[in-house]
């Protein structure tokens, strides 16, 4: 029963194993309409695992999963696309639906790659193709993005324009981002809630909370959370007179 | 101006040509190749089956040919071999089970060359009524399953995770290239069927650029192929298949030239 109208994604306690091995477990998360939330951790610590989850990609898991929406748009961490389809990019944009060619132009415009529509899509850069892949995965207007690493490979200044895409994104179609990532600094600025992981939920809150959590800390090292301090305090600064100061 | 039997053969090959161009082109794009051919030699297992119990021909090879095909499926979950190991294992032994069985049926005389490698003499109304019907049937159903099938073609977890269903039309695709294999093993010949599904879509390959013309291309490649092939058969006096196939294969090379033109522009 989804009470919560808002809610679009909830995990129970789930987790998933694979060759008697467990890949991630006990993770209780729920995404709601409007509001990002940041997985992060380290190498296999079951971010990406999480993710498939909460898609339905792994089927025999424990615990479990209620999906609230169809209408998902999905950017993996790892995709190849074999050469021997002929692939150009607008035959991707309509991969799973069927979407008008002006929907298709917008969001292609958004990710900076409107003049690749007719190219083969094996002929892009790793950049070009991250590009592809969001534009992609918004242009069907989902209610529920994941995104797994989705600027992974693209150059520094348009990692910070599709971010703040991203944020941008979330506001105005309402949609609920499941997002991962390793970059900190960046995730930190734009999430609402952050889920830290490391096989299982070392600690979960907003991002300040988590900065301030200890396991956190040893997980990640003390520059990790001066990081997030120095957000917090950037952010306190520019919306209040407050501009309290943070020590860790 | 030609006999009967050979119009008939001609209307067959054309349905035939229709719906081994699109299904083709998933064939290279799902690299089925061999499981194309493990299927095509269970056939004739589903030929002898259907002499034995006098039962149609089309419909006995699409039975076997599917039980194959999902006990295939079955056998990739189970065991630890690799996939190219069972297709073989499959392949050759219900091929060597199709033949022992036919050297138990002394009461019938078999024409086995013509099992093998097609022949347009035998092809009869009835034959046309199957080839096209089945290949309406074929067609309709390959396009209803048509974007949850490409989409996990292009990329499995995509499709998976924006609710397009993959397992579901990769079982009903395995089903349709089984149908495709009944209806055309009569012309074509179970050895040579693989290359007919295969060898238009791969020349359409070398030509295009998207998915579409792709098919497209296929489909005329695969006409061509069956008009060439049967008039050069019935010019030359040489079994329908392999000229049929042999016809595909110079579009093919053809093919190739266009790609080297092309590469030429580049530069």
């Amino acid at each position: 029963m989804n009470l919560d109208k808002n809610i679009l994604v909830k995990l129970n306690n789930a987790g998933f194993r694979q060759n008697n091995k467990w890949l991630v477990e006990g993770v209780s998360l729920q995404v709601e309409k409007g509001k990002i939330v940041t997985l992060i951790g380290p190498n296999g610590s079951g971010k990406s695992t999480t993710a498939k989850i909460a898609l339905g990609i792994y089927k025999n898991i424990e615990g479990s999963v209620e999906k609230y929406t169809n209408k998902i748009g999905y950017v993996p961490q790892k995709i190849s696309i074999d050469w021997t389809l002929p692939l150009r990019v607008n035959d991707f944009m309509v991969l799973t639906e069927n979407i008008k060619d002006d929907q298709i132009n917008e969001a292609l415009s958004l990710t900076g790659v409107m003049h690749l529509k007719n190219k083969n899509l094996g002929n892009l850069s790793g950049g070009e193709f991250q590009r592809v892949l969001l534009a992609r995965a918004i242009s069907k207007k989902p209610e529920l993005l994941v995104l797994d690493e989705p600027v992974q490979g693209v150059d520094f200044t348009g990692e910070i324009a599709l971010y703040e895409l991203i944020k941008k994104i979330s506001d105005t179609l309402n949609c609920g981002i499941l997002l991962i990532s390793h970059d900190l600094h960046t995730v930190m600025t734009a999430t609402d809630h952050v889920v830290c992981l490391n096989g299982h939920v070392c600690c979960s809150g907003s991002p300040i909370d988590v900065a301030k959590n200890n396991e956190y800390k040893t997980l990640f090292g003390e520059q990790a959370s001066q990081i997030l301090s120095i957000y917090e305090h950037k952010h306190d600064h520019e919306h209040s007179d407050e501009g309290s100061i943070k020590k860790n | 101006m030609f006999d009967d039997f050979f119009i008939r053969a001609l209307i067959a090959g054309i349905g035939i040509a229709l719906v081994a161009g699109p299904l083709g082109c998933f064939v290279i794009w799902r690299r089925l190749s061999y499981f194309g051919d493990t299927l095509s030699h269970s056939a004739l297992l589903g030929v002898t089956i259907a002499y034995t119990f006098d039962l149609n021909i089309a419909l006995s090879v699409f039975v076997i040919s599917s039980v194959i095909a999902l006990l295939l499926i079955q056998l990739q979950k189970k065991t630890n071999l690799p996939g190219d190991a069972l297709l073989g294992l499959l392949a050759h032994s219900s091929l060597a089970v199709g033949l022992v069985v036919i050297g138990f049926l002394t009461f019938i005389r078999f024409d086995i060359m013509g099992l093998l490698f097609g022949d347009i003499l035998a092809v009869t109304t009835n034959d046309i009524f199957v080839v096209w019907t089945g290949g309406a049937v074929i067609l309709i159903i390959l396009k209803l399953i048509w974007k949850p099938l490409f989409a996990s073609t292009v990329n499995y977890e995509l499709a998976e995770a924006e609710g397009l269903n993959p397992d579901r039309s990769k079982a009903i695709f395995t089903i349709l290239m089984a149908a495709v294999i009944a209806i055309s093993i009569k012309m074509v010949g179970l050895l040579l069927i693989t290359g007919m599904l295969i060898i238009p879509a791969a020349m359409a390959r070398n030509i295009s650029d998207s998915p579409q013309k792709m098919v497209f291309y296929s489909i005329i490649g695969g006409l061509l192929s069956i008009v060439l092939g049967l008039f050069s058969s019935l010019e030359f006096n040489t079994s329908s298949g392999p000229s049929i196939i042999v016809a595909s294969l110079i579009l093919f090379i053809l093919s190739l030239l266009k790609i080297k033109q092309s590469i030429k522009l580049k530069n």
